[in-house]
């Protein structure tokens, strides 16, 4: 990179620390509130204390890594289509 | 005083006035006619203004009610965004075919019966092709064929549908259909086609991405909403539509992690949106209904807020795959804000269009005994935040720096994306005017202090799941290729069937036909043999021997008659 360029945000990790450190803070803030704030609950599972932050981590790791193992049967070169 | 003026006349007349002008005139021309199509839209009268007679049929032209009413606004507002999206274009071609492609959608929500929903459902199919083919690569013409035969397709599927229901019901009025006869059937697959259901869905993946970069802001509006329009009015409440709406929401953000081309993630996410709104339909009470169709309108701005961001990288950097891009925030920083409100809107966050519309859905399937179809639309919901609202945004204009520096995007661009964002931030805060224009009443707050943190929790804890696999290496590089999808059964496996199948019976045939020919050779030599000019069939006869006939003829009458 050319030194002369002007240096961005995120070209400074620590920027990027402060922002990961921001969403684990934001985070532990919203499990704390569910035990302030009272969630109206139709299903015994979703009254769970952080139900809906611990459903949507699962959600999306099991999504990413099945998705990393659908790859495996599903990529093929980018000319796939074009070679007769 | 009421406005009758049938909406799509004023698309189709501007599109001629847009063909025989140019330059600056055009740039007003193009912009005044969402404008002026949105006047009349507020002075037009309701129920069915403009009916008439043919042959058999009774035809509806023109049936306002709330239903239609609102997606003729968003339509409205689509054709606005894309039209100053795409001004800096000059290609008249792709100009034309826009408007003309908006006008017909709007046309088609307008239809009271299903003759003319079928006229102006197959002019969106053959208006809309031109934006695939205006990208004048090999691949897109290709392309741009598949897509045009399976929109038509649709289109034939529909007309035999209501061709049938006609003679068991004899009316071609659009009103409720529902799956009791075989013409329903058929009149649910076609709308099936368009509304992208699983495995007809491919033609979207394929065409979208493959259109140019201010052609896709048309398509992604248009034809799925025109079909969740259709399954609205025509089959609320069909059970079935409830599952394949799950489905729908939950298989393609697995493609949409893989993908590549960022453009194409963006399909996929549509056809996840999508998802959300047929679920909406099949469960069909007044809330479930409202939130499909508000979950429409808030869907086609941020769909068409995020494809016009893309689009902006594409037509400045000439690149769209997530493995060439990155760091961009630089270049094009109000693009990235754009992008970032677009992504947003998409994933539900409080206080953005798609949170006050797509909770209704949710919320009805908890009310009416749907837990398992309830835990898919959450898992969806969180998806779509993984790769919609963090993946997009993340791998154009973070990640790591591609080292492209390439202009902010034109005016005109930015100025469309600004207008998008601040109708998805204005839903969000302020639902309200959207709420009244809903088809039923509305009983419904989203901002509950209870569902806005439930809300929140799914949503971060998603950006800490994407955190935690970025960090940790587990989380999938971007890599060249194409994934197969559905579209293999046409693009690989028919073609190489019917290679097999010639290779199988070519041979077969040859021989069949080989023996025939030398049968029938043999015949021809035979005949020849005898009728040719040198056989004894084909001599001229002397005089003499037709007289000895005569007289033989003659001879045997005469021993007859003596013997009788």
């Amino acid at each position: 990179m050319n030194s002369k360029e002007k240096r961005y945000i995120f070209d400074n990790p620590r920027n990027v620390k402060v922002l990961i450190y921001a969403l684990y803070v934001v985070c532990a803030v919203l499990v704390g509130l569910d035990f302030v704030i009272h969630r109206h609950s139709e299903y015994a599972l979703e009254a769970w204390y952080g139900f809906y932050g611990i459903y949507g981590f699962v959600a999306c790791v099991f999504l990413v890594l099945a998705a990393k193992e659908m790859r495996k049967i599903v990529r093929r070169r980018e000319t796939y289509y074009d070679d007769k | 005083m009421t406005s009758s003026l049938a909406p799509f006349l004023i698309f189709y007349v501007g599109a001629g006035l847009a063909a025989i002008t140019r330059g600056r005139l055009r740039q007003v021309l193009l912009m005044a006619i969402p404008l002026v199509g949105g006047i009349n839209l507020f002075y037009l009268g309701r129920g069915d203004l403009v009916a008439f007679g043919l042959f058999d049929y009774d035809l509806i032209l023109l049936r306002v009610d709330k239903l239609s009413f609102l997606f003729s606004i968003v339509f409205h507002i689509a054709a606005f965004l894309g039209i100053v999206f795409a001004l800096h274009v000059k290609d008249t071609t792709q100009h034309v075919s826009g408007i003309l492609y908006a006008g017909s959608s709007i046309g088609a929500v307008f239809a009271g019966d299903l003759i003319t929903l079928f006229i102006f459902w197959e002019m969106t199919a053959i208006t809309s092709v031109f934006l695939i083919l205006a990208r004048k690569s090999s691949r897109s013409q290709a392309t741009a064929m598949r897509y045009l035969i399976i929109q038509v397709m649709s289109g034939v599927i529909l007309l035999a549908g209501v061709l049938v229901r006609y003679q068991q019901t004899g009316s071609v009025e659009f009103t409720f259909i529902g799956l009791d006869g075989p013409g329903g059937a058929l009149i649910l697959l076609a709308f099936g086609i368009k509304a992208a259901f699983p495995l007809l869905h491919s033609w979207l993946t394929d065409a979208y991405p493959e259109a140019t970069p201010t052609g896709t802001i048309f398509l992604s509006a248009f034809t799925t909403k025109l079909a969740v329009y259709a399954l609205a009015r025509g089959f609320p409440g069909t059970e079935i539509l409830i599952y394949v709406g799950a489905t729908m929401t939950a298989f393609p953000i697995f493609y949409a992690v893989i993908e590549n081309d960022l453009r194409k993630v963006l399909s996929y996410s549509l056809i996840n949106q999508v998802g959300f709104m047929v679920t909406g339909i099949g469960i069909g009470t007044t809330l479930a209904l409202n939130g499909a169709v508000s979950h429409a309108f808030a869907h086609i701005i941020y769909k068409a807020l995020l494809f016009m961001s893309m689009g902006a990288v594409l037509f400045r950097t000439g690149k769209i795959n997530g493995t060439d891009l990155g760091g961009l925030y630089k270049s094009m920083p109000l693009t990235s804000i754009f992008c970032i409100v677009g992504a947003a809107s998409i994933s539900a966050f409080p206080l953005f269009s798609g949170f006050v519309a797509k909770s209704m859905v949710l919320a009805a399937a908890v009310e009416e005994g749907h837990p398992i179809v309830w835990m898919v639309l959450l898992f969806a919901s969180a998806g779509v935040f993984h790769h919609s609202g963090i993946k997009i945004p993340f791998f154009a204009f973070f990640a790591h720096d591609s080292g492209i520096r390439c202009k902010e995007a034109p005016f005109n661009m930015l100025a469309a994306m600004a207008v998008a964002a601040f109708l998805c931030i204005a839903i969000g805060v302020y639902p309200a005017p959207l709420y009244s224009l809903l088809p039923f009443e509305v009983n419904f707050d989203p901002y509950t202090a209870g569902h806005v943190l439930a809300q929140a929790q799914l949503l971060f804890f998603s950006a800490l799941a994407f955190t935690y696999l970025k960090l940790s290496g587990l989380y999938p590089p971007e890599m060249v290729g194409v994934n197969v999808d559905a579209e293999w059964s046409y693009r690989r496996l028919l073609p190489r069937a019917v290679s097999a199948f010639i290779a199988t019976f070519g041979p077969i045939d040859h021989a069949v036909r080989h023996l025939a020919m030398r049968g029938t050779q043999r015949v021809i030599v035979w005949i020849f043999r005898h009728h040719g000019p040198e056989g004894v069939l084909a001599a001229t006869m002397p005089s003499g021997a037709m007289v000895l006939g005569v007289v033989s003829v003659l001879a045997i009458f005469l021993l007859l008659y003596f013997v009788s």
